[in-house]
């Protein structure tokens, strides 16, 4: 493994943001706080109406910062790799003496970058206009943020796989597949409020875990390591899985030849 | 006895029914340049790909520098570079990001040092602050060939470097290449279509067709075997012949 070679691959990538990509930084910012406002004003409104005791502004605004954590560590992970795919950048880069892990060592990185900065403005924004102050969770929310991420760098390498044998016919992938997952990642409501026949399925979903568990610490119950373990698990699990399919897929592409044409 | 930097043994490459080198057994002499050539879909790509680990061979084996391919890739490859206009460096970045990325990559000491020795030689100096979309075509080919000797390689696969290139900037990278070989003793794999090009250049030819080598020698010898007055006509032979 070498860092000057995961340090090239980083800096090619910020390279981007100096001052010439206003996209690029809407990308990091825009959605992020378009998304913070909306759910943020709509607690604030059914808090006023008073339908239960519950604090929606934290439940809802815990779930959506929470959320934008995996959304966002996939799509820029996604999108990362895709801008190598856009660039034709794959031969030139891949007859270097990089290695996969080292490529996805730095799409890693980056990722943690990105999330960084995404979360301080969630932080900011939702602490000064709505009081919701996402560090009452304590330590408890290291060990959530890292298996969300995690979480999110695995369903990037997945969607990435895919896009390498696919093409840029499957980039689609890497904006959308996130969103199937969502609804049955009990991410704004309980496991309990989904079908019985599909709970089984969303507790096979390592942020389902998260979710639930980060609902119960904000109202006052102690961390739930049952749920941090298995949410852990399954992330190990998920990630192994998805980096074995991605070196499959690349092997696949480097024996049909479509290296090159992936970026066609 | 001459040393060998690349050598293939029974190299295979099948896409499904369509085989695209057949048995290919490659003698690529250092400090040499060699040309590869052959008409359109003759295999040339493929083994050059091949050579840099982007396809994996049905059958055979490869070595470079000695060692067994891609067992020792990352070795390697730290000692080749590879130049293609049909592959383009990031077009949002500027020159110098480029030129910078691929220097680390290759794990450069002193990268701006290098760079600016480089960017001397091939003059593209005024290029550096430029963003890539804006370069022309033979812009591009010397920062191209500016990327390809940022790690002094020893082995370097050159894909058409001067396809699209008017004569004048075309003369004139070929003139650069031959001086800067000459002084690094560079050996260089070369595909061509442009035949006076191969003769100027290459110390050595090899003709493929239908992925097998059909003819190898000197450009001088392989026009006197053939009685044709120039490689052009030799090419033309080869690329006609039937198995």
């Amino acid at each position: 493994m070498s860092f000057i070679r995961i340090y090239a691959i980083i800096m090619r990538h910020l390279y981007l943001y100096k001052g010439r990509s206003l996209p690029r930084f809407l990308d990091i910012l825009f959605w992020p706080v378009v998304t913070i406002l909306t759910w943020g004003f709509l607690s604030l409104y059914l808090n006023d109406i008073n339908l239960s005791n519950l604090n929606f502004v934290s439940i809802i605004l815990g779930a959506v910062i929470f959320w934008e954590i995996t959304q966002r560590t996939q799509q820029s992970i996604s999108i990362y790799f895709l801008e190598d795919v856009w660039e034709k950048n794959f031969l030139n880069i891949f007859v270097t003496p990089l290695t996969l892990a080292e490529f996805f060592s730095a799409s890693f990185i980056l990722g943690v970058i990105k999330i960084i900065i995404t979360c301080a403005v969630l932080f900011v924004i939702s602490f000064f206009l709505y009081h919701f102050n996402l560090f009452m969770l304590g330590f408890t929310l290291i060990p959530y943020v890292a298996n969300l991420f995690l979480f999110g760098v695995s369903v990037a390498l997945f969607i990435n796989a895919i896009i390498l044998r696919f093409g840029t016919s499957a980039q689609v992938l890497a904006f959308g597949v996130i969103f199937i997952i969502q609804p049955i990642s009990a991410v704004y409501y309980p496991v309990s409020a989904l079908p019985l026949w599909i709970q089984p399925v969303s507790s096979i979903i390592p942020v389902t875990h998260v979710f639930e568990a980060m609902r119960e610490t904000m109202q006052g119950v102690p961390f739930n390591i049952q749920s941090f373990l298995i949410a852990t698990f399954l992330n190990i699990a998920y990630l192994l899985v998805a980096w074995l399919f991605f070196k499959h897929m690349f092997a696949s592409v480097k024996k049909k030849g479509l290296l090159l044409k992936v970026q066609n | 006895m001459p040393i060998n930097v690349i050598e293939t043994r029974g190299l295979v490459k099948d896409f499904g029914d369509f085989r695209a080198v057949d048995h290919l057994d490659l003698n690529i002499e250092e400090g040499k340049i060699t040309g590869l050539l052959g008409p359109n879909g003759a295999g040339k790509t493929t083994t050059i790909q091949m050579l840099l680990d982007i396809i994996t061979p049905t059958e055979g084996t490869i070595k470079i520098f000695g060692k067994e391919f891609p067992r020792f890739k990352e070795q390697a490859l730290a000692k080749m570079n590879f130049s293609s206009p049909y592959v383009s460096l990031p077009t949002n970045l500027t020159v110098i990001e480029n030129l910078l990325t691929f220097a680390r990559l290759y794990s450069v000491p002193n990268p701006k040092k290098k760079i600016a020795e480089l960017a001397d030689f091939f003059e593209i100096q005024h290029l550096l602050p430029r963003i890539t979309m804006s370069l022309s075509t033979g812009q591009l080919t010397r920062v191209n060939l500016t990327k390809a000797f940022i790690n002094d390689p020893k082995l370097l696969l050159l894909d058409e470097a001067t396809a699209s290139l008017d004569p004048d900037i075309a003369d004139k990278t070929r003139k650069a290449l031959k001086k800067i070989q000459s002084e690094r003793g560079v050996s260089i794999l070369y595909t061509s279509h442009n035949m006076v090009e191969i003769e100027e250049l290459c110390d050595y030819v090899i003709f493929i067709n239908k992925g097998k080598i059909r003819e190898e020698g000197t450009a001088k010898e392989l026009v006197e075997k053939f009685g044709h007055k120039d490689l052009n006509d030799v090419f033309i032979t080869i690329a006609r012949e039937e198995d």
